[in-house]
């Protein structure tokens, strides 16, 4: 068949797409590198939603982070996805900062931004852990936290379940006109469209070459982080971000929408595979989060890891339909703040396509909600009595740490575009987030990825091809 | 469901608990276990050395375990296999699930904690590099080879010398990983003497003491690790930074005592060992919770876990028939050279009493002295300490006049 849209890319910015896309009748396919959805930026990133005092007035990024801010809570409720609107805090320790802070509370004003500044004794009053030496603080109530992996992959569910085809672990590898449309050569797939939106992340300068797209540079700044146990004490209500200053821009301190707390990240310009953490970089968040929160020891961290950002020569997003390329969009250069920006980019791009000529008749049968996974941890007690009525899996916790049943492992893997992998499980139902990282239950949900996929367990991956996880069965080493 | 008394875990500390419980009067014992067998992680431990203090003969895990469980049966014990405590009430009441009990819970006349330990995991070290498959525990590479079958890698580096990491350096070796290496931090082992012997130098597998891993390797899967030794803060020497190419990184970093449940109820938990605070009797800051095994300190030999776990298991039965009398008790404290000292608490009821401690060091031609302001109720000459290996004392209950302090001195 011949799509009306391919979409190249499955993080936050193509799943979003994907799901706008999906109401109407225009048919659509997602085409992904990785062996799942939210492998690259979307999954190792700090989770903030923006309000949107940040971006430069008139920018396609403020205009993209205000609008997404305020769809957010909509699109969070409809996608079942974990989401706090918290507030956020921008801390200014010196006369310098604090000159900083009034710039973005003028720059919050003209993008239409609620702020309002306070002062250090008020920041206190509101976190108790942060340091006396802070001045004043910009305050936003419109910023939040969300579980940026989960909002792509309940996305993405929601569009496999309004009809669009995802293709994983399908490295797109050339792009050709044909008639009115495009082929991509996609794995093994030969995918034909009359429409392609590249939202290929840090790859995106490639994908638009191969297309014949214009020219543009994608360079991978990388930022590093700590994550925190839950049981960890010096904990904060909303984002805390450094103000602007002649030393940078700090790290921020943040709860994530698991009630984790997070610290990063730094930002190093880096190859786009590069996503190692350094001592450096995880000694300059832990110095940074001290800044904040003094008394934070780093022995309560559960993880490091590090993201790449896609950082765009154009220095905003660029979100347009190539003249090179008539029917290929460009979706690029999406960093921070793309994970807020993403509803109106989808939005944004949808109307686009519409404008170029796809069905916008909305699809019947279509449908905006996307129920999450009933996570039994988080049930009432008669609530879980009655899901153990339903499924006597959900009597099985399989992850100790974090509470997670076999039913909900079996139905991450069973949901349109389900976890195939031990790290899908983990980002689809928490199963090994918690503070002994997988030491235990690994090895079950392992056996229940082989049983429910039909597959040897030999060939359970971490996170697709190159992962695996077991060389060989005992015994068989002189084989 | 109503229990005299309940207990949480079914590994040798649980079993041993109830098994005591039992023989000193609870009528309705009820061991809950998350796993899916009793035993625990004896389970896994299919190399032998167990039992030379309990039983006076080399046993395997398996076979150690089996001894308990055996008992466990013909004293008719309740063991609910996979089954999750979810939360206990101050009041003794624990939530559980598992397919046996769906959603229930359990009214307790007295509970002993004996959730073991866990492994510290490469996220809480902040390993630098990558986060690729090959990566994990020496705790779970040995649940791999030993329960399930399969070899989680070929070309081997252990970090860490505890002894689930010896035993692994010697498991993987024989079956027909190369192991190349194992790094430790510190200047000495934290394995057992017999374990570094037995499982490193039989098998010519070097042990690089002050050296740790600086980077991983590897997008997908372990490609090498970059390994340092480090100076005597712990930091790296940046000049002998090297490259060692594997596909497996095993850690065996330290084991911390699980007490997600303790914290639950607000016992008191000591910030050096991770477990709650005990009593002579092994209760808890909590009247009728007694706690025992790795989830109070982390033992070297499960010998020794026996042996506390029995104590706390009879204490609870006892717990079950006590009038509420006041007892008086006295701290015990950790002084020059001592990391901690369990336990927390003496209870002065005219019982003999045994101390278990952790040296901060390794000492040489030195004595464990414990002493009551100036006097000393408690002396052991020792060649050497390592903090490796639990030291102990034992002392009059007539002697404990006030604070109790136990400290490591030159002989």
């Amino acid at each position: 068949m011949i799509y009306d849209v391919a979409i190249i890319g499955a993080g936050i910015t193509g799943a979003m797409i994907a799901r706008e896309l999906s109401q109407l009748s225009a048919s659509v396919c997602v085409i992904e590198a990785e062996a799942d959805v939210a492998a690259g930026a979307t999954r190792a990133n700090s989770g903030i939603v923006h309000a949107g005092y940040d971006a430069l007035p008139g920018s396609m990024k403020a205009r993209m982070n205000v609008r997404g801010n305020a769809l957010m809570p909509t699109a969070v409720k409809e996608l079942g996805v974990p989401y706090e609107n918290c507030g956020s805090l921008v801390v200014a320790f010196d006369e310098e900062e604090d000159r900083s802070v009034d710039k973005l509370l003028q720059r919050g004003q003209e993008n239409g931004v609620p702020v309002e500044k306070i002062s250090g004794e008020e920041v206190r009053k509101r976190e108790p852990h942060l340091s006396q030496d802070i001045k004043s603080a910009l305050w936003a109530p419109t910023a939040g936290i969300v579980s940026p992996f989960e909002l792509a992959i309940a996305a993405m569910e929601n569009a496999a379940a309004n009809g669009a085809k995802v293709y994983r672990s399908s490295r797109v590898t050339a792009i050709s006109r044909q008639n009115s449309g495009f082929v991509i050569q996609a794995g093994q797939n030969r995918i034909e469209s009359r429409f392609v939106v590249n939202a290929a992340g840090v790859y995106a300068d490639e994908i638009s070459r191969m297309a014949g797209g214009e020219e543009f540079t994608i360079t991978a700044r990388r930022g590093e982080y700590v994550l925190f146990d839950k049981s960890q004490p010096v904990k904060v209500r909303s984002v805390i971000f450094g103000a602007p200053s002649e030393k940078g821009k700090g790290v921020l301190f943040s709860p994530t929408a698991h009630g984790n707390m997070i610290a990063g990240p730094t930002a190093e310009f880096t190859g786009k595979e590069d996503t190692d953490t350094t001592r450096e970089g995880l000694a300059a968040v832990m110095n940074g989060v001290r800044q904040y929160v003094p008394s934070i020891d780093r022995r309560s961290a559960i993880t490091v890891f590090a993201g790449l950002r896609a950082v765009g020569d154009r220095h905003d997003f660029i979100i347009e339909e190539s003249k090179s390329a008539p029917g290929f969009v460009n979706v690029a250069g999406i960093e921070s703040p793309g994970l807020t920006s993403a509803p109106a980019i989808a939005e944004y791009v949808t109307e686009m396509l519409v404008t170029m000529g796809i069905d916008g008749t909305i699809k019947t049968g279509a449908t905006r909600i996307r129920k999450p996974i009933e996570v039994f941890a988080h049930a009432t007690p008669e609530r879980q009595c009655e899901l153990i009525d339903t499924d006597p899996r959900y009597a099985n916790v399989v992850c100790r740490c974090e509470h997670v049943t076999e039913a909900e492992i079996v139905k991450s893997i069973h949901r349109p575009c389900g976890a195939t992998t031990v790290d899908g499980v983990k980002l689809r139902t928490s199963a090994g987030f918690g503070r002994c990282h997988g030491g235990f239950c690994m090895p079950r949900v392992m056996d229940i990825l082989a049983r429910e996929l039909g597959k040897d367990i030999n060939d359970i991956t971490k996170s697709g091809e190159g992962s695996w996880i077991l060389a060989n069965k005992t015994k068989e080493a002189a084989q | 469901m109503k229990a005299d008394v309940a207990i949480v875990g079914a590994g040798p500390a649980g079993l041993a608990a109830a098994i005591a419980a039992k023989e000193n009067g609870a009528k309705r014992v009820v061991v809950i276990e998350r796993e899916s067998h009793l035993g625990g992680i004896l389970n896994q431990c299919i190399h032998n050395g167990f039992g030379l203090h309990v039983f006076g003969e080399e046993l395997t895990g398996p076979e150690y375990a089996a001894r308990f469980e055996d008992k466990a049966a013909a004293l008719d014990i309740t063991c609910l296999t996979q089954t999750m405590v979810l939360d206990i009430s101050p009041s003794r009441v624990l939530t559980v699930v598992g397919p046996q009990t769906g959603f229930c819970t359990i009214e307790a006349g007295a509970i002993v904690l004996a959730m073991g330990c866990r492994e510290r995991s490469a996220g809480a070290l902040m390993l630098p590099g990558g986060r690729p498959a090959g990566v994990l525990t020496a705790g779970t590479a040995q649940r791999f080879v030993n329960i399930d079958g399969y070899m989680p890698g070929k070309e081997v580096v252990i970090l860490g010398s505890g002894d689930i990491g010896l035993i692994m350096a010697r498991r993987m070796t024989l079956e027909g990983a190369h192991v190349k290496m194992v790094l430790e931090l510190m200047p000495f082992s934290g394995g057992l003497k017999r374990n570094i012997v037995q499982c490193l130098d039989d098998y010519n597998i070097p042990l690089k003491l002050s050296y740790t891993v600086t980077r991983i390797h590897g997008a997908k899967r372990v490609e090498g690790v970059s390994i340092a030794a480090v100076d005597n803060k712990g930091v790296p020497i940046k000049d002998t930074e090297e490259y060692v190419a594997c596909d497996t990184l095993l850690l065996s970093v330290g084991l911390i005592p699980e007490n997600e449940l303790s914290r639950g109820m607000d016992i008191k938990i000591d910030p050096v060992t991770g477990g709650p605070e005990v009593d002579s009797h092994m209760q808890t800051s909590i009247k009728g919770v007694f706690a025992c095994g790795n989830a109070v300190q982390v033992h070297d030999l499960v010998d020794f876990v026996t042996e506390e776990a029995t104590r706390a298991g009879a204490a609870a039965a006892r717990y079950l028939f006590e009038e509420d009398k006041a007892i008086a008790y006295c701290p015990t404290k950790a002084g020059t050279g001592i990391r901690y000292v369990v336990p927390q608490r003496l209870r002065l009821d005219g019982d003999k009493k045994t101390l278990f401690f952790r040296v901060t060091n390794v000492f040489k031609n030195c004595v464990t002295v414990a002493r009551c302001g100036d006097k000393v109720i408690a002396r052991k000459k020792r060649l050497v300490c390592t903090p490796g290996e639990m030291e102990s004392l034992c002392i009059a209950d007539e002697d404990i006049q006030g604070d109790v302090i136990v400290s490591v001195e030159e002989a």
